[in-house]
């Protein structure tokens, strides 16, 4: 790897790492600490590698300046000596000097708890979102920003807010008792579930951030699958769905950025090996007895990897999201079923059943009855994909509405 | 908005019908049931499997059933939202319960837990 890209690489990859053992090190409500640190180290290596070389083992180099930084700062600052030594030298033997664990299995053991920590039931669910990009993926703010659609200012804002929960509630980095694990997790999965469809559904034009946030969100629920007491079949659910989503990647942009609907998709694209990944996880994730909603969302998400329609792909996914709208409405579900069920009692009956919907200030619920009345009344087609022109804000949703005005 | 239960009357619950038909039965309910959550006013329900039945009576006592002297029973009920009882009624009109001759869907309103009713 050429030095240019080394160090972004290896702040993908460590600040993460450096933070997660620090804030447990320090406690919370020193995460600012943490994670100052963790950059300080990164600018050391900024400074120096372009002049003196890249050091034989980077990570290392990395590890051993994050060390310092962290023993100097406990020995110079008096205000940090006072507050945290205690705290520190209250868990240690007498005598001891702080010492910094980096190693593969504390850093894992780290990682794991800061998610729960930071996916703890008192924090808002948009700002554990937030902090799960900044604190367990290492994103920037301005990359945070980007796919937010929003400003750096308005993140940092959020971020600030977020830190004042984790500190107020006096959250503890630790793992959760046995018997609260499966509660617990509950918050993680949401977060994880929202974190990867933040960047599958981000109307954000850098593809190659969003995957990311996609494959952070991956990296994140593979770690819960990976550690015995919180490999519960809804983790392997989760990860099914976003392994059966993540297939898609490739065929879902045009050439020019521009988003490829699923009828419209070339299947050659579709990523085999997350495909036949998804499966497997599938697979484990039936061991339980309790059906949740990551379950049915990945079922469905795996019939949608067969791109022929059959009766019996639609047949199943029409009962997956009855089920999936009996554990809790959302307007998508409610009209992803509708159109499944034109695939199995046809338009007629599915524009019946679309009318009771009650979602006339949302474009999906016209762009969908346009599409039904297509080839029976082709004047209230248009009709109906002119309202959802006119109600849909963003410039791709108005491209493909349109492209189907065009094509009537 | 109001909460109602629609509750599924059979006329014979000895009458026993293939597996396949039962399965045909699941499925239309399930849609039925996906109808009415998609307009968001599903709240909850079950179905009551007939096998292994058991009524206790006056002085406890247990009999197999309940299809001893009445042959009617219940096979399970769902709760809706609803405006009215007219609408209510319109949700119920579409259970495919009704397929069966002599069945009923009954409808009630659900009593309010503000001491009104």
């Amino acid at each position: 790897m050429q030095e240019q890209e080394l160090i972004p690489h290896l702040f993908r990859t460590e600040f993460r790492k450096i933070t997660a053992v620090l804030c447990k090190l320090f406690g919370i409500e020193n995460v600012n600490i943490a994670e100052d640190i963790a950059g300080e180290t990164f600018l050391s290596a900024l400074e120096t590698w372009p002049f003196k070389g890249v050091p034989e083992n980077p990570t290392a180099w990395l590890y051993a300046v994050a060390k310092n930084k962290a023993k100097n700062l406990v020995s110079r600052d008096q205000v940090f000596h006072h507050k945290i030594t205690p705290i520190i030298e209250s868990t240690a033997p007498s005598g001891y000097e702080i010492e910094i664990d980096l190693s593969a299995k504390n850093i894992a053991d780290s990682q794991l708890q800061m998610l729960f920590a930071v996916c703890h039931p008192s924090i808002p669910a948009e700002a554990q979102i937030g902090l799960a990009l900044r604190i367990l993926c290492g994103f920037g703010i301005d990359e945070i920003a980007n796919a937010f659609l929003t400003n750096k200012e308005t993140i940092n804002k959020r971020l600030f807010r977020a830190k004042e929960k984790l500190r107020a509630g006096m959250v503890a980095i630790e793992f959760p008792k046995e018997n609260e694990i499966n509660s617990r997790l509950q918050p993680v999965l949401t977060t994880l579930y929202l974190l990867f469809n933040e960047g599958y559904y981000s109307e954000s034009q850098d593809i190659v951030l969003r995957n990311d946030f996609c494959l952070e969100a991956m990296r994140l629920t593979y770690m819960l699958i990976e550690n015995e007491q919180t490999n519960y079949p809804d983790v392997n659910a989760l990860f099914a769905l976003m392994c059966f989503q993540s297939s898609r990647f490739e065929a879902r942009k045009g050439a020019n950025g521009e988003m490829i609907l699923y009828q419209d998709q070339d299947e050659s694209l579709w990523n085999q090996e997350l495909i036949t990944k998804g499966a497997y996880y599938l697979n484990l994730a039936s061991r339980g007895d309790r059906v949740s909603k990551y379950h049915l969302e990945a079922n469905i998400a795996y019939w949608y990897t067969i791109k022929e329609d059959t009766m019996e792909k639609w047949e199943n996914v029409l009962q997956l999201f009855n089920q999936l709208l009996m554990i809790g409405y959302s307007p998508i579900i409610a009209l992803n079923r509708t159109y499944a069920l034109s695939k199995v009692r046809g338009n007629e009956a599915a524009i019946i059943e679309a009318e009771k919907l009650d979602l006339s200030t949302n474009h999906y619920y016209f762009t969908l009855l346009g599409e039904l009345y297509e080839g029976i009344d082709k004047e209230k087609a248009k009709e109906n994909l002119l309202k959802a022109l006119h109600l849909s804000k963003t410039l791709p949703d108005k491209q493909i509405i349109q492209n189907k005005i065009d094509h009537l | 908005m109001d909460e109602y239960i629609l509750i599924f009357r059979h006329e014979d619950g000895t009458k026993v019908a293939s597996p396949e038909q039962i399965q045909v039965w699941m499925k239309q309910t399930m849609d039925w049931i996906g109808g009415i959550a998609a307009q968001n006013k599903f709240v909850s329900g079950t179905g009551l499997p007939f096998d292994g039945a058991k009524v206790v009576g006056h002085n406890n006592v247990v009999t197999n059933g309940p299809f001893g002297d009445i042959k009617e029973t219940i096979g399970g009920f769902i709760i809706v939202k609803a405006d009215s009882v007219d609408e209510a009624v319109e949700f119920a009109k579409g259970s495919p319960v009704l397929q069966g001759d002599g069945n009923t869907v009954e409808v009630r309103k659900i009593a309010k837990r503000d001491g009104t009713h």
